[in-house]
């Protein structure tokens, strides 16, 4: 059988690093062939090569066992490869039908109008195609990011795409949506269409991949098949060893201080009297489907939103929280999820991220900062938490999700804050550094620090968690002790409706 | 550790635009070599002076404006607000007869507190840095002509006040390098500005509100503050520029500046500082700054007809930018 789509030797180079040596992919017509590595493992340099972003140094590329050059997205599009990004490109001003068909809208009274018609029929019918409920003329503005993708999908295909890659397109989606799209993957599936799926999550390679090929430091390593290869087999081929699951113990702080407690937590509709509180060394984690309010508590708690109303205390006293600065000066640290925009300045140096909420610190006389105190502590951090990076004045963007998240956990011990909360800490991070996370938030934890983990995966919940806070439509529908199971969690996870306020103090219906 | 103290300050902007300004540097002498070769007159003692006499104001400005597009914002009010200082000089000087260190004093606490509104608009009400400025320079235009009643304020009574920009410091002591304190102050200006953005914390936070200034708030830090604080010291060397234009004309000329902050703009552009925020350095906006009076000074020599200058800096601006553009996009 010959492969829809065969890459073999290939090279590519940037200046200075070999992201490509000898990657290898084949894929056939009809399969969900899904492309694993760690995070700088060569996998969207691969896919970018196959889309004409990139073009390839050595190697070649068979499509339907002819050699082709692909040297622009838009001969990739003419030869039926569609990619779907991780960040997804459309006009959210435009319709979707717009959006799908831009550049080459139909026209009619001889090219000179669009003919807006055909062009909302058409979409409609790929639409069709899909089995998708959706107006090709809504806006994409008012899409929920699951149909935005649903649009991306329905847009590649418009150019009767044979081959589709998909990076990471789950990370956004709750779990309805993420049935929704796995079954328009089965149906393109059975006509015929190979999609290339890149994912950091296993379990859904198991529900929905057919062969699995592996990616390490830019090379090929192997192609299993799907169903009948053990994860940790995969894991192991990714990070080039084993790894054991570590269980974690659960500490009982019953008897250690409360450093934070949250009182009837309000903010319009997003979160609706939240209350908690965190002990000394204790992991509190914020389990929750997507859009349930767990950033938005977090952001309240932090300064970083504003809130309608509610009230902090550190230790038992209580600290008016307006800004951020208030927050860090009380001693509470907030990692955000999105770390490039949120987290990290990605165009200045490590070093300069490390001291950012602690600069004043190193300013002399005159505003004069000490660069060898800055640097001191920098290297410290670096050691410290095994940040990879040729020198502290290495740019951030440079250097991979993992080390760029240790970088803001650096900035926040720096800091010395005694409350930590991170959102999604191991977002985007690769799984032998996810181990490596997950090792440094239990140290930190064991140092005394209380710490918050909102993560929107239920094992990453339940390896790190104390206790287990659980939120659902911007109410804190329970909290649960460590050892709680996965059906526990999503019970309170799906608990909607006004009767579902079982916090762990009374209600006040009134706190306005 | 002295390697990393000395690269120190060779840090943030450097790296990135280093490939520019050198690429800014290098057109500069090529320009000063093709007028040499085209015109004896041009390496002479006296028009090099010239030269650097005339970029005396334009670089003092455009070295504020840096300081503002490297937190990622405008700053269109350079020109006026240089006027507006001068104006309260002349205010100071020669309606109420004070003796000059005051009137150096206020032009420069003048354009710090205009600064200050500005960065306040910005950085407080959340009015784009092109909208508050664009304010800014209208509201400066006509307080100028309010507070000098439209008519040009003479420092005849400051015997002093031309020394500013024209005297010679350097020419009293070393009688060979007759340097003009105008240029003499650009150049001290450039250094100290450089010096507050390499290694001072307002220019750390000067670097890092651009690159990405909600990462610095949720590092707990006043981003307003400090933003305005970087308007403030760009409005105090507005003043300084107030001081030396005013100074070389022996007057405030009220109705003059608008146009001013264009011209500041294309040297911070040309030398390399990204629109965008977060990259830049004095040196090259020094080097912009020069490229442009070396061409309007050469042309003018070769006789070509001062409406093609303008035409000639236009094409430079979308050459350099371009150029940087090529470069990144090979990265």
């Amino acid at each position: 059988m010959t492969a829809l789509v065969a890459m073999k030797d290939i090279e590519k180079s940037f200046p200075g690093v070999r992201a490509l040596h000898n990657a290898q992919l084949d894929l056939r017509a009809g399969e969900v062939h899904a492309l694993m590595g760690e995070n700088g493992a060569g996998k969207s340099t691969m896919m970018k090569i196959l889309a004409g972003i990139y073009r390839r140094d050595g190697g070649e590329i068979l499509l339907d066992g002819k050699p082709v050059e692909i040297n622009s997205p838009r001969q990739a599009q003419d030869l039926g490869i569609g990619i779907i990004h991780q960040e997804l490109n459309l006009m959210p001003h435009l319709t979707a039908a717009q959006n799908m068909f831009i550049g080459r809208e139909p026209r009619k009274a001889a090219g000179l109008l669009l003919d807006e018609a055909r062009l909302n029929a058409d979409a409609a019918e790929i639409f069709a195609s899909m089995h998708l409920k959706l107006d090709p003329r809504t806006l994409i503005d008012g899409l929920t990011i699951a149909r935005q993708q649903m649009v991306e999908i329905a847009k590649a295909l418009s150019y009767r795409s044979r081959v589709l890659i998909m990076d990471e397109p789950t990370a956004a989606l709750n779990d309805a949506e993420i049935n929704e799209l796995f079954a328009i993957i089965a149906r393109l599936k059975a006509e015929g269409v190979g999609i290339v799926y890149i994912s950091h999550k296993m379990d859904e390679l198991k529900r929905i991949a057919d062969r699995v090929t592996v990616m390490r430091d830019g090379e090929y390593i192997g192609t299993v098949p799907a169903a009948d290869t053990p994860v940790e087999k995969i894991i192991s081929m990714m990070v080039g060893r084993a790894l054991t699951e570590e269980r974690p113990d659960l500490p009982d702080h019953a008897n250690s201080d409360v450093v934070l407690k949250v009182k009837n937590l309000n903010r319009g509709a997003a979160i609706r009297n939240v209350g908690f509180s965190v002990r000394k060394g204790e992991i509190l984690g914020f389990a929750g489907l997507m859009g349930a309010g767990r950033t938005e508590v977090a952001r309240a708690i932090f300064g970083a939103d504003r809130r309608d109303s509610g009230d902090i205390f550190m230790h038992g006293r209580k600290v008016d929280i307006r800004m951020p600065q208030d927050a860090v000066r009380a001693g509470i640290g907030y990692l955000s999820e999105d770390r490039k925009h949120f987290g990290l300045a990605t165009g200045m140096d490590v070093r300069n991220n490390v001291v950012l909420a602690s600069l004043r610190r190193f300013a002399g006389p005159g505003g004069l900062l000490r660069e060898a105190a800055m640097h001191d502590a920098a290297s410290r951090y670096i050691d410290q938490l095994a940040i990879k990076t040729p020198s502290d004045r290495q740019e951030v963007r440079l250097l991979s999700g993992g080390n760029q998240q240790k970088i803001v956990i650096a900035k926040w011990l720096l800091r010395d804050c005694e409350v930590l909360i991170f959102d999604e800490p191991t977002r985007g991070i690769d799984v032998g550094a996810k181990n490596e996370i997950y090792k440094l938030l239990n140290a930190l934890a064991r140092q005394g620090r209380a710490i918050i983990v909102i993560s929107s995966e239920l094992p990453e919940v339940l390896r790190l968690s104390h206790r287990i806070a659980v939120m659902c439509e911007g109410r804190l529908t329970g909290i649960l002790p460590g050892g709680a199971s996965q059906e526990e969690i999503m019970h309170l996870a799906t608990l909607r409706g006004e009767g579902a306020n079982q916090n762990n103090q009374p209600a006040k219906g009134d706190a306005k | 550790m002295s390697a990393t103290a000395s690269t120190g300050i060779v840090s943030m902007g450097s790296k990135f635009s280093g490939a520019h300004r050198l690429l800014a540097f290098a057109s500069l002498i090529a320009l000063i070599l093709v007028f040499s070769l085209a015109s004896p007159n041009f390496m002479q003692t006296s028009n090099i002076i010239a030269i650097l006499q005339a970029t005396s104001v334009n670089g003092v400005l455009a070295i504020a404006a840096t300081l503002v597009i490297i937190t990622g914002g405008i700053d269109l009010s350079v020109g006026t607000l240089m006027t507006f200082c001068a104006v309260i000089a002349g205010v100071v000087l020669t309606f109420w007869g004070m003796p000059l260190g005051f009137g150096v004093l206020a032009a420069i606490l003048a354009g710090a507190a205009s600064g200050t509104l500005s960065g306040t608009f910005v950085a407080k009400l959340k009015i784009p840095p092109f909208i508050a400025t664009l304010g800014m320079m209208l509201i400066l235009k006509g307080l100028s002509l309010v507070i000098s009643g439209t008519r040009p304020i003479y420092f005849n009574g400051t015997p002093g006040f031309t020394q500013i920009s024209q005297g010679s410091l350097i020419g009293s002591v070393f009688p060979a390098l007759p340097i003009p304190n105008g240029v003499l102050i650009l150049f001290l200006v450039a250094i100290a500005t450089s010096f507050i953005l390499e290694r001072t914390i307002l220019g750390r936070f000067t670097f890092a509100l651009g690159s990405n200034e909600e990462a610095v708030r949720l590092s707990g830090v006043n981003t307003d503050r400090w933003k305005i604080a970087v308007y403030a010291l760009a409005g105090s060397i507005c003043g300084i520029a107030g001081l030396l234009i005013s100074s070389r004309l022996n007057s405030a000329q009220p109705a003059l500046g608008q146009g001013y902050e264009l011209d500041a703009i294309a040297a911070v552009v040309i030398g390399g500082t990204s629109l965008s925020g977060g990259r830049g350095t004095i040196i090259g906006t020094l080097i912009g700054a020069l490229i442009i009076s070396v061409l309007a000074n050469g042309l003018r020599i070769l006789s070509v007809a001062q409406e093609w200058q303008t035409v000639v800096t236009g094409s430079i601006i979308i050459l350099a930018v371009y150029t940087d553009i090529l470069r990144r996009r090979r990265l």
